[in-house]
Protein backbone atom coordinates (compact mmCIF):
# COMPACT_ATOMS: atom_id res chain seq x y z
CA UNK A 1 0.00 0.00 0.00
CA UNK A 2 1.23 3.46 -0.86
CA UNK A 3 1.81 5.42 2.31
CA UNK A 4 0.85 8.68 0.60
CA UNK A 5 -2.74 7.45 0.26
CA UNK A 6 -3.36 7.72 4.00
CA UNK A 7 -5.44 10.84 4.71
CA UNK A 8 -3.42 13.56 6.37
CA UNK A 9 -0.17 12.00 5.20
CA UNK A 10 1.49 15.37 4.67
CA UNK A 11 0.99 16.24 8.36
CA UNK A 12 2.65 13.05 9.62
CA UNK A 13 6.16 14.54 10.08
CA UNK A 14 4.73 17.47 12.08
CA UNK A 15 2.70 15.06 14.20
CA UNK A 16 5.67 12.81 14.87
CA UNK A 17 7.87 15.81 15.65
CA UNK A 18 5.25 17.20 18.04
CA UNK A 19 4.80 13.88 19.82
CA UNK A 20 8.56 13.46 20.15
CA UNK A 21 8.93 16.94 21.64
CA UNK A 22 6.10 16.44 24.13
CA UNK A 23 7.48 13.05 25.17
CA UNK A 24 10.95 14.56 25.48
CA UNK A 25 9.83 17.44 27.71
CA UNK A 26 7.60 15.17 29.79
CA UNK A 27 10.41 12.66 30.24
CA UNK A 28 12.92 15.36 31.10
CA UNK A 29 10.66 16.87 33.75
CA UNK A 30 8.84 13.94 35.32
CA UNK A 31 11.23 11.12 34.47
CA UNK A 32 14.62 12.74 34.89
CA UNK A 33 14.53 15.99 36.82
CA UNK A 34 11.79 15.34 39.39
CA UNK A 35 13.43 12.22 40.89
CA UNK A 36 16.95 13.45 40.28
CA UNK A 37 16.39 16.77 42.04
CA UNK A 38 15.36 14.87 45.16
CA UNK A 39 18.72 13.14 45.00
CA UNK A 40 20.60 16.35 44.17
CA UNK A 41 18.93 18.18 47.03
CA UNK A 42 19.93 15.41 49.42
CA UNK A 43 23.50 15.13 48.26
CA UNK A 44 24.03 18.86 47.90
CA UNK A 45 22.78 19.48 51.42
CA UNK A 46 25.02 16.64 52.62
CA UNK A 47 27.98 18.25 50.85
CA UNK A 48 27.21 21.67 52.27
CA UNK A 49 26.76 20.29 55.80
CA UNK A 50 29.88 18.13 55.65
CA UNK A 51 27.87 14.90 55.72
CA UNK A 52 27.98 11.80 53.53
CA UNK A 53 24.31 11.61 52.65
CA UNK A 54 22.18 8.69 51.55
CA UNK A 55 24.39 5.85 50.34
CA UNK A 56 23.16 2.56 51.81
CA UNK A 57 20.56 1.26 49.34
CA UNK A 58 22.27 -1.19 46.99
CA UNK A 59 21.33 -3.59 44.23
CA UNK A 60 23.81 -6.46 43.84
CA UNK A 61 26.28 -4.51 45.92
CA UNK A 62 26.25 -1.39 43.74
CA UNK A 63 25.16 1.75 45.55
CA UNK A 64 25.92 4.17 42.64
CA UNK A 65 26.49 7.05 45.09
CA UNK A 66 23.12 6.56 46.76
CA UNK A 67 21.09 7.02 43.57
CA UNK A 68 18.90 4.03 44.49
CA UNK A 69 17.49 6.09 47.33
CA UNK A 70 15.35 8.00 44.83
CA UNK A 71 13.91 4.62 43.84
CA UNK A 72 13.36 3.47 47.42
CA UNK A 73 11.58 6.75 48.17
CA UNK A 74 9.31 6.24 45.18
CA UNK A 75 8.52 2.63 46.15
CA UNK A 76 7.84 3.66 49.73
CA UNK A 77 5.55 6.53 48.74
CA UNK A 78 3.58 4.37 46.29
CA UNK A 79 3.11 1.68 48.94
CA UNK A 80 2.05 4.18 51.59
CA UNK A 81 -1.53 4.52 52.78
CA UNK A 82 -3.48 7.12 50.81
CA UNK A 83 -5.09 9.07 53.60
CA UNK A 84 -8.17 11.26 53.27
CA UNK A 85 -9.10 13.02 56.52
CA UNK A 86 -12.54 12.89 58.06
CA UNK A 87 -14.71 15.81 56.94
CA UNK A 88 -12.51 16.48 53.93
CA UNK A 89 -13.93 17.41 50.53
CA UNK A 90 -12.95 14.18 48.79
CA UNK A 91 -13.07 15.23 45.10
CA UNK A 92 -11.15 18.43 45.78
CA UNK A 93 -8.70 16.63 48.06
CA UNK A 94 -8.00 14.25 45.19
CA UNK A 95 -7.83 16.99 42.55
CA UNK A 96 -5.47 19.41 44.32
CA UNK A 97 -2.12 17.64 43.71
CA UNK A 98 -2.89 17.42 39.99
CA UNK A 99 -3.78 21.10 39.86
CA UNK A 100 -0.41 21.79 41.45
CA UNK A 101 1.67 19.62 39.08
CA UNK A 102 0.03 20.13 35.69
CA UNK A 103 0.49 23.91 35.29
CA UNK A 104 4.20 23.61 36.08
CA UNK A 105 4.47 21.07 33.24
CA UNK A 106 2.27 22.99 30.81
CA UNK A 107 4.34 26.16 31.21
CA UNK A 108 7.14 24.27 29.48
CA UNK A 109 5.11 24.15 26.26
CA UNK A 110 6.10 27.69 25.27
CA UNK A 111 9.74 27.54 26.34
CA UNK A 112 12.13 27.00 23.41
CA UNK A 113 14.85 24.46 24.18
CA UNK A 114 16.62 24.72 20.82
CA UNK A 115 16.55 26.58 17.52
CA UNK A 116 15.43 25.56 14.04
CA UNK A 117 17.12 22.65 12.25
CA UNK A 118 16.71 21.23 8.74
CA UNK A 119 16.71 17.45 9.03
CA UNK A 120 16.28 15.48 5.79
CA UNK A 121 13.98 18.04 4.23
CA UNK A 122 11.99 18.54 7.43
CA UNK A 123 12.12 21.75 9.41
CA UNK A 124 12.26 21.02 13.16
CA UNK A 125 11.54 23.72 15.73
CA UNK A 126 12.55 22.77 19.25
CA UNK A 127 9.55 24.32 20.95
CA UNK A 128 6.17 22.70 21.52
CA UNK A 129 3.94 25.74 20.96
CA UNK A 130 5.51 28.94 19.64
CA UNK A 131 2.95 31.40 20.98
CA UNK A 132 3.14 35.12 20.21
CA UNK A 133 2.35 35.83 23.87
CA UNK A 134 4.69 33.14 25.23
CA UNK A 135 5.78 34.87 28.40
CA UNK A 136 2.23 35.94 29.27
CA UNK A 137 1.10 32.34 28.83
CA UNK A 138 3.68 31.26 31.41
CA UNK A 139 2.40 33.80 33.93
CA UNK A 140 -1.19 32.80 33.28
CA UNK A 141 -0.47 29.10 33.78
CA UNK A 142 1.74 29.72 36.82
CA UNK A 143 -1.23 31.57 38.33
CA UNK A 144 -3.30 28.40 38.07
CA UNK A 145 -0.65 26.51 40.04
CA UNK A 146 -1.55 28.60 43.07
CA UNK A 147 -5.01 27.02 43.05
CA UNK A 148 -3.42 23.62 43.69
CA UNK A 149 -2.12 24.75 47.06
CA UNK A 150 -5.24 26.70 47.98
CA UNK A 151 -7.62 23.89 47.00
CA UNK A 152 -5.46 21.40 48.92
CA UNK A 153 -5.64 23.63 51.97
CA UNK A 154 -9.38 24.15 51.74
CA UNK A 155 -10.24 20.51 51.03
CA UNK A 156 -8.17 19.13 53.92
CA UNK A 157 -10.49 20.42 56.67
CA UNK A 158 -7.49 21.25 58.82
CA UNK A 159 -6.61 24.54 60.49
CA UNK A 160 -2.91 24.34 59.72
CA UNK A 161 -3.64 23.54 56.09
CA UNK A 162 -6.03 26.45 55.81
CA UNK A 163 -3.50 28.87 57.32
CA UNK A 164 -0.91 27.57 54.86
CA UNK A 165 -3.35 27.99 51.99
CA UNK A 166 -4.17 31.57 52.96
CA UNK A 167 -0.49 32.37 53.21
CA UNK A 168 0.11 30.76 49.82
CA UNK A 169 -2.60 32.86 48.23
CA UNK A 170 -1.28 36.07 49.77
CA UNK A 171 2.33 35.35 48.82
CA UNK A 172 1.56 34.20 45.27
CA UNK A 173 -0.69 37.14 44.47
CA UNK A 174 1.83 39.63 45.87
CA UNK A 175 4.74 38.22 43.95
CA UNK A 176 2.87 37.68 40.70
CA UNK A 177 2.31 41.42 40.49
CA UNK A 178 5.97 42.15 41.09
CA UNK A 179 7.06 39.32 38.77
CA UNK A 180 4.98 40.64 35.90
CA UNK A 181 6.57 44.07 36.28
CA UNK A 182 10.15 42.80 36.56
CA UNK A 183 9.81 41.17 33.16
CA UNK A 184 8.57 44.35 31.43
CA UNK A 185 12.12 45.70 31.16
CA UNK A 186 13.20 42.57 29.29
CA UNK A 187 10.26 42.87 26.91
CA UNK A 188 11.09 46.53 26.24
CA UNK A 189 14.69 45.69 25.37
CA UNK A 190 13.86 42.79 23.03
CA UNK A 191 10.61 44.32 21.74
CA UNK A 192 8.86 40.96 21.75
CA UNK A 193 6.75 38.68 23.92
CA UNK A 194 7.68 35.68 21.82
CA UNK A 195 10.27 33.56 23.62
CA UNK A 196 11.84 32.24 20.40
CA UNK A 197 12.48 35.81 19.19
CA UNK A 198 13.93 36.80 22.56
CA UNK A 199 16.18 33.74 22.39
CA UNK A 200 17.30 34.42 18.80
CA UNK A 201 18.39 37.98 19.59
CA UNK A 202 20.65 36.56 22.31
CA UNK A 203 22.83 34.79 19.76
CA UNK A 204 25.10 37.79 20.25
CA UNK A 205 26.82 37.25 23.61
CA UNK A 206 26.56 40.94 24.57
CA UNK A 207 22.82 40.92 23.98
CA UNK A 208 22.23 38.39 26.77
CA UNK A 209 19.51 39.49 29.17
CA UNK A 210 21.85 39.42 32.15
CA UNK A 211 23.90 42.24 30.59
CA UNK A 212 20.97 44.29 29.29
CA UNK A 213 18.75 43.84 32.34
CA UNK A 214 20.90 43.04 35.41
CA UNK A 215 18.46 44.63 37.86
CA UNK A 216 15.54 42.96 36.13
CA UNK A 217 17.35 39.61 36.47
CA UNK A 218 17.87 39.96 40.23
CA UNK A 219 14.28 41.07 40.83
CA UNK A 220 12.89 38.30 38.63
CA UNK A 221 15.07 35.73 40.43
CA UNK A 222 13.74 36.86 43.82
CA UNK A 223 10.13 36.73 42.58
CA UNK A 224 10.62 33.34 40.95
CA UNK A 225 12.04 31.96 44.21
CA UNK A 226 9.02 33.30 46.06
CA UNK A 227 6.64 31.76 43.51
CA UNK A 228 8.42 28.45 44.01
CA UNK A 229 7.42 28.41 47.73
CA UNK A 230 10.76 27.00 48.87
CA UNK A 231 13.18 28.25 51.53
CA UNK A 232 13.69 31.20 52.10
CA UNK A 233 10.12 31.85 50.93
CA UNK A 234 8.54 28.68 52.36
CA UNK A 235 6.15 30.52 54.64
CA UNK A 236 3.16 28.52 53.22
CA UNK A 237 4.88 25.35 54.41
CA UNK A 238 6.67 26.73 57.51
CA UNK A 239 7.37 23.48 59.40
CA UNK A 240 8.00 25.22 62.71
CA UNK A 241 4.67 27.08 62.58
CA UNK A 242 2.22 25.14 60.40
CA UNK A 243 3.48 21.51 60.64
CA UNK A 244 3.58 21.10 56.85
CA UNK A 245 1.36 23.94 55.65
CA UNK A 246 -1.14 23.32 52.91
CA UNK A 247 -0.21 19.63 52.42
CA UNK A 248 -0.36 18.67 56.11
CA UNK A 249 -3.17 16.16 55.46
CA UNK A 250 -1.60 14.53 52.41
CA UNK A 251 0.24 11.23 52.55
CA UNK A 252 1.97 8.91 50.14
CA UNK A 253 1.99 9.66 46.46
CA UNK A 254 -0.22 12.74 46.64
CA UNK A 255 2.19 14.33 49.07
CA UNK A 256 5.00 13.40 46.70
CA UNK A 257 3.12 15.14 43.88
CA UNK A 258 3.35 18.46 45.71
CA UNK A 259 7.07 17.87 45.92
CA UNK A 260 7.18 16.98 42.29
CA UNK A 261 5.35 20.23 41.50
CA UNK A 262 8.03 22.14 43.39
CA UNK A 263 10.82 20.36 41.55
CA UNK A 264 9.21 20.80 38.15
CA UNK A 265 8.72 24.47 38.99
CA UNK A 266 12.44 24.74 39.72
CA UNK A 267 13.21 23.30 36.29
CA UNK A 268 10.67 25.64 34.65
CA UNK A 269 12.08 28.68 36.46
CA UNK A 270 15.61 27.71 35.45
CA UNK A 271 14.48 27.28 31.85
CA UNK A 272 12.75 30.68 31.82
CA UNK A 273 15.84 32.30 33.35
CA UNK A 274 17.99 30.59 30.71
CA UNK A 275 15.82 31.81 27.84
CA UNK A 276 15.37 35.37 29.10
CA UNK A 277 18.75 36.12 30.65
CA UNK A 278 21.36 33.49 29.75
CA UNK A 279 21.21 33.28 25.97
CA UNK A 280 18.94 30.21 25.75
CA UNK A 281 20.68 27.50 23.68
CA UNK A 282 23.45 29.76 22.31
CA UNK A 283 27.12 29.24 23.06
CA UNK A 284 28.91 32.54 23.80
CA UNK A 285 30.77 33.94 20.75
CA UNK A 286 29.64 31.00 18.56
CA UNK A 287 26.90 31.75 16.05
CA UNK A 288 24.33 29.24 14.82
CA UNK A 289 25.38 29.59 11.17
CA UNK A 290 29.10 29.54 11.95
CA UNK A 291 28.93 26.25 13.86
CA UNK A 292 26.52 24.80 11.31
CA UNK A 293 28.81 25.52 8.34
CA UNK A 294 31.73 24.00 10.24
CA UNK A 295 29.76 20.84 11.04
CA UNK A 296 28.34 20.68 7.49
CA UNK A 297 31.81 20.80 5.98
CA UNK A 298 32.86 17.85 8.13
CA UNK A 299 29.84 15.49 8.19
CA UNK A 300 27.33 16.85 5.64
CA UNK A 301 24.23 19.01 5.94
CA UNK A 302 21.74 16.60 7.55
CA UNK A 303 24.06 15.01 10.08
CA UNK A 304 25.52 18.46 10.74
CA UNK A 305 22.08 19.82 11.58
CA UNK A 306 21.42 16.83 13.79
CA UNK A 307 24.74 17.26 15.59
CA UNK A 308 24.08 20.96 16.04
CA UNK A 309 20.68 20.13 17.50
CA UNK A 310 22.23 17.83 20.08
CA UNK A 311 24.94 20.38 20.90
CA UNK A 312 22.31 23.07 21.43
CA UNK A 313 20.18 20.72 23.54
CA UNK A 314 23.21 19.93 25.68
CA UNK A 315 24.04 23.63 26.06
CA UNK A 316 20.47 24.52 27.00
CA UNK A 317 20.05 21.75 29.56
CA UNK A 318 23.56 22.41 30.85
CA UNK A 319 22.61 26.01 31.59
CA UNK A 320 19.36 24.82 33.18
CA UNK A 321 21.28 22.37 35.41
CA UNK A 322 23.69 25.11 36.45
CA UNK A 323 20.81 27.37 37.45
CA UNK A 324 19.09 24.53 39.30
CA UNK A 325 22.22 23.96 41.37
CA UNK A 326 22.36 27.68 42.03
CA UNK A 327 18.73 27.74 43.19
CA UNK A 328 19.37 24.74 45.44
CA UNK A 329 22.39 26.56 46.86
CA UNK A 330 20.11 29.44 47.86
CA UNK A 331 17.63 26.97 49.37
CA UNK A 332 20.26 25.43 51.67
CA UNK A 333 21.99 28.71 52.56
CA UNK A 334 19.28 31.08 53.75
CA UNK A 335 16.92 30.91 56.73
CA UNK A 336 13.20 31.44 56.28
CA UNK A 337 11.83 34.99 56.04
CA UNK A 338 9.17 36.07 58.48
CA UNK A 339 5.71 36.58 56.99
CA UNK A 340 5.76 40.40 57.28
CA UNK A 341 9.28 40.48 55.83
CA UNK A 342 8.08 38.61 52.76
CA UNK A 343 5.20 41.02 52.27
CA UNK A 344 7.49 44.01 52.82
CA UNK A 345 10.02 42.65 50.35
CA UNK A 346 7.36 42.09 47.72
CA UNK A 347 5.33 45.27 47.96
CA UNK A 348 7.78 47.84 49.32
CA UNK A 349 11.10 46.83 47.73
CA UNK A 350 10.70 44.68 44.63
CA UNK A 351 7.62 46.41 43.22
CA UNK A 352 9.02 49.99 43.38
CA UNK A 353 12.41 48.79 42.12
CA UNK A 354 10.72 47.07 39.20
CA UNK A 355 8.88 50.27 38.33
CA UNK A 356 12.13 52.28 38.55
CA UNK A 357 13.76 49.65 36.35
CA UNK A 358 11.04 50.08 33.72
CA UNK A 359 11.47 53.87 33.81
CA UNK A 360 15.26 53.66 33.57
CA UNK A 361 15.06 51.14 30.73
CA UNK A 362 12.66 53.42 28.86
CA UNK A 363 14.89 56.48 29.29
CA UNK A 364 17.99 54.59 28.15
CA UNK A 365 16.17 53.14 25.14
CA UNK A 366 15.00 56.64 24.16
CA UNK A 367 18.51 58.07 24.50
CA UNK A 368 20.15 55.23 22.57
CA UNK A 369 17.73 55.33 19.62
CA UNK B 1 16.65 -9.93 47.55
CA UNK B 2 16.13 -13.29 45.92
CA UNK B 3 14.14 -16.39 46.63
CA UNK B 4 15.56 -18.54 49.41
CA UNK B 5 14.61 -21.95 48.13
CA UNK B 6 16.99 -22.41 45.20
CA UNK B 7 16.58 -26.17 44.80
CA UNK B 8 13.58 -25.89 42.54
CA UNK B 9 11.58 -23.41 40.51
CA UNK B 10 12.65 -20.83 37.99
CA UNK B 11 15.95 -19.92 39.61
CA UNK B 12 17.13 -23.52 39.44
CA UNK B 13 16.28 -23.71 35.74
CA UNK B 14 17.55 -20.27 34.72
CA UNK B 15 20.61 -20.19 36.97
CA UNK B 16 22.22 -16.85 37.73
CA UNK B 17 21.03 -15.21 34.52
CA UNK B 18 17.96 -13.68 36.20
CA UNK B 19 17.08 -12.30 39.61
CA UNK B 20 13.77 -13.38 41.02
CA UNK B 21 12.09 -11.53 43.83
CA UNK B 22 8.67 -10.90 45.28
CA UNK B 23 6.70 -7.69 45.44
CA UNK B 24 6.78 -7.95 49.22
CA UNK B 25 10.55 -7.95 49.22
CA UNK B 26 10.88 -5.10 46.73
CA UNK B 27 8.45 -2.96 48.72
CA UNK B 28 10.24 -3.96 51.92
CA UNK B 29 13.51 -2.93 50.35
CA UNK B 30 12.01 0.40 49.34
CA UNK B 31 10.57 1.00 52.77
CA UNK B 32 13.63 0.14 54.77
CA UNK B 33 15.81 2.72 53.01
CA UNK B 34 13.21 5.44 53.05
CA UNK B 35 12.05 6.11 56.60
CA UNK B 36 10.56 9.56 57.02
CA UNK B 37 10.94 10.27 60.70
CA UNK B 38 8.53 11.82 63.12
CA UNK B 39 10.83 12.94 65.93
CA UNK B 40 8.73 12.94 69.12
CA UNK B 41 11.35 14.55 71.32
CA UNK B 42 10.55 15.48 74.90
CA UNK B 43 13.77 15.45 76.90
CA UNK B 44 17.53 15.19 77.14
CA UNK B 45 17.93 12.26 74.69
CA UNK B 46 17.07 14.88 72.08
CA UNK B 47 20.62 16.22 72.41
CA UNK B 48 21.94 12.83 71.43
CA UNK B 49 19.38 12.58 68.66
CA UNK B 50 20.78 15.81 67.21
CA UNK B 51 24.16 14.15 67.12
CA UNK B 52 22.60 11.15 65.34
CA UNK B 53 20.96 13.37 62.77
CA UNK B 54 23.89 15.77 62.44
CA UNK B 55 26.98 15.63 60.26
CA UNK B 56 29.15 13.53 62.58
CA UNK B 57 26.95 10.41 62.60
CA UNK B 58 24.55 11.31 59.79
CA UNK B 59 21.37 9.23 59.84
CA UNK B 60 20.83 10.26 56.20
CA UNK B 61 23.28 7.52 55.17
CA UNK B 62 20.46 5.05 55.85
CA UNK B 63 18.01 7.15 53.88
CA UNK B 64 16.22 8.17 57.06
CA UNK B 65 17.10 11.85 57.08
CA UNK B 66 13.89 13.60 56.30
CA UNK B 67 11.85 14.62 59.35
CA UNK B 68 8.16 15.14 58.46
CA UNK B 69 6.33 17.02 61.17
CA UNK B 70 3.00 16.00 59.73
CA UNK B 71 2.30 12.47 61.05
CA UNK B 72 0.46 11.66 57.79
CA UNK B 73 3.74 11.70 55.91
CA UNK B 74 5.93 10.00 58.52
CA UNK B 75 6.79 6.29 58.63
CA UNK B 76 8.89 5.96 61.75
CA UNK B 77 7.81 7.41 65.08
CA UNK B 78 11.01 8.01 67.01
CA UNK B 79 10.09 8.56 70.65
CA UNK B 80 12.99 10.30 72.35
CA UNK B 81 12.99 11.26 76.01
CA UNK B 82 10.92 10.74 79.13
CA UNK B 83 7.21 10.22 78.49
CA UNK B 84 5.05 11.30 81.41
CA UNK B 85 1.46 10.21 81.85
CA UNK B 86 0.43 13.69 80.71
CA UNK B 87 2.26 13.08 77.43
CA UNK B 88 0.74 9.66 76.73
CA UNK B 89 -2.52 10.90 75.12
CA UNK B 90 -0.49 13.17 72.82
CA UNK B 91 1.85 10.36 71.83
CA UNK B 92 -1.13 8.08 71.25
CA UNK B 93 -2.79 10.71 69.08
CA UNK B 94 0.32 11.20 66.96
CA UNK B 95 0.61 7.44 66.51
CA UNK B 96 -3.04 7.16 65.48
CA UNK B 97 -2.63 10.01 63.00
CA UNK B 98 0.26 8.33 61.18
CA UNK B 99 -0.56 6.70 57.86
CA UNK B 100 0.13 2.97 57.46
CA UNK B 101 2.65 1.40 57.40
CA UNK B 102 4.15 2.80 60.58
CA UNK B 103 6.87 1.74 62.97
CA UNK B 104 7.81 2.84 66.46
CA UNK B 105 11.35 3.30 67.66
CA UNK B 106 11.92 3.49 71.45
CA UNK B 107 14.96 5.70 71.95
CA UNK B 108 16.56 5.72 75.40
CA UNK B 109 15.98 4.06 78.76
CA UNK B 110 13.01 6.26 79.74
CA UNK B 111 11.05 5.34 76.64
CA UNK B 112 11.97 1.67 76.91
CA UNK B 113 11.05 1.17 80.58
CA UNK B 114 10.65 4.49 82.35
CA UNK B 115 14.36 4.42 83.14
CA UNK B 116 15.35 5.92 86.46
CA UNK B 117 11.97 7.66 86.78
CA UNK B 118 10.28 4.83 88.66
CA UNK B 119 7.59 7.10 90.06
CA UNK B 120 3.94 8.15 89.87
CA UNK B 121 4.30 10.62 86.99
CA UNK B 122 6.24 8.70 84.35
CA UNK B 123 4.97 6.06 81.95
CA UNK B 124 6.90 2.83 82.53
CA UNK B 125 7.81 2.40 78.87
CA UNK B 126 5.74 3.38 75.84
CA UNK B 127 5.09 -0.29 75.03
CA UNK B 128 2.37 -0.07 77.66
CA UNK B 129 0.27 1.72 75.03
CA UNK B 130 1.99 1.34 71.62
CA UNK B 131 3.47 -1.60 69.70
CA UNK B 132 7.21 -0.90 69.74
CA UNK B 133 9.43 -2.37 66.99
CA UNK B 134 12.90 -1.55 68.27
CA UNK B 135 14.12 -0.82 71.79
CA UNK B 136 17.37 1.07 72.16
CA UNK B 137 18.29 1.46 75.85
CA UNK B 138 20.90 3.83 77.22
CA UNK B 139 20.86 7.10 79.07
CA UNK B 140 21.25 8.45 76.45
CA UNK B 141 22.11 5.72 73.90
CA UNK B 142 25.24 6.24 71.84
CA UNK B 143 24.61 7.06 68.17
CA UNK B 144 26.23 3.74 67.26
CA UNK B 145 23.56 1.95 69.29
CA UNK B 146 20.84 3.90 67.53
CA UNK B 147 22.21 2.89 64.14
CA UNK B 148 22.42 -0.72 65.31
CA UNK B 149 18.75 -0.47 66.26
CA UNK B 150 17.90 1.19 62.96
CA UNK B 151 19.65 -1.57 61.00
CA UNK B 152 17.77 -4.21 63.00
CA UNK B 153 14.55 -2.40 62.14
CA UNK B 154 15.62 -2.40 58.48
CA UNK B 155 15.99 -6.19 58.68
CA UNK B 156 12.50 -6.45 60.17
CA UNK B 157 11.01 -4.22 57.49
CA UNK B 158 12.76 -6.12 54.69
CA UNK B 159 11.11 -9.39 55.66
CA UNK B 160 7.68 -8.09 56.59
CA UNK B 161 4.55 -9.66 55.13
CA UNK B 162 1.79 -7.46 53.71
CA UNK B 163 -0.63 -9.32 55.96
CA UNK B 164 0.89 -7.48 58.93
CA UNK B 165 -0.76 -4.25 57.76
CA UNK B 166 -2.76 -2.28 58.65
CA UNK B 167 -1.73 -2.14 62.25
CA UNK B 168 -4.65 0.09 63.23
CA UNK B 169 -5.00 2.47 66.13
CA UNK B 170 -3.24 2.21 69.48
CA UNK B 171 -4.45 -0.07 72.27
CA UNK B 172 -6.24 2.62 74.26
CA UNK B 173 -8.59 5.41 73.29
CA UNK B 174 -7.93 9.02 74.26
CA UNK B 175 -10.50 8.82 77.09
CA UNK B 176 -8.91 5.73 78.62
CA UNK B 177 -5.51 7.42 78.74
CA UNK B 178 -6.73 10.49 80.59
Amino acid sequence: MDITLIPGYQYMPELVEMMLKIVFIFTMNVGVFAPLLGYVERKQSALMQDRIGANRAAILGFTIFGLWHTMTDAIKLIAKEDFIPEGADKPLHFLAPFVAVVPALIAFAVIPFGGTYYLWGHEAHLIIADLDVGILFIFAVAGIGTYGAVIAAWASNNNWSLLGGVRTAAQMVSYEVAMGLTIVGVLMVYESLKLTEIALIQEDFFMWGIFLQPVGFLLFLACALAENKRVPFDIPEAESELIAGYFTEYSGLKFAMFWMAEFVEIVTISAILTVLFFGAWHIPFVTHDGLLSLLTSVVGADIGNLLLMFIHLAVFWGKVCFLIVFLMLIRWSLPRFRYDQIMKLGWKIILPLALVNILATGVILLVVK
Amino acid sequence: MGVENEEQGFEHVLGDSVILTTVEQVVGWGRKFSFFLYPFITACCGMEFMSVAGPRYDIDRFGAALPRFSPRQADLLIVVGTISHKQLPILNKVYNQMAEPKWVFAYGACVVSGGMYDNYSTAQGIDTILPVDVYVPGCPPRPEMVFDGLMKLQDIVQNEKFSKWPRGAGKYTAEELK
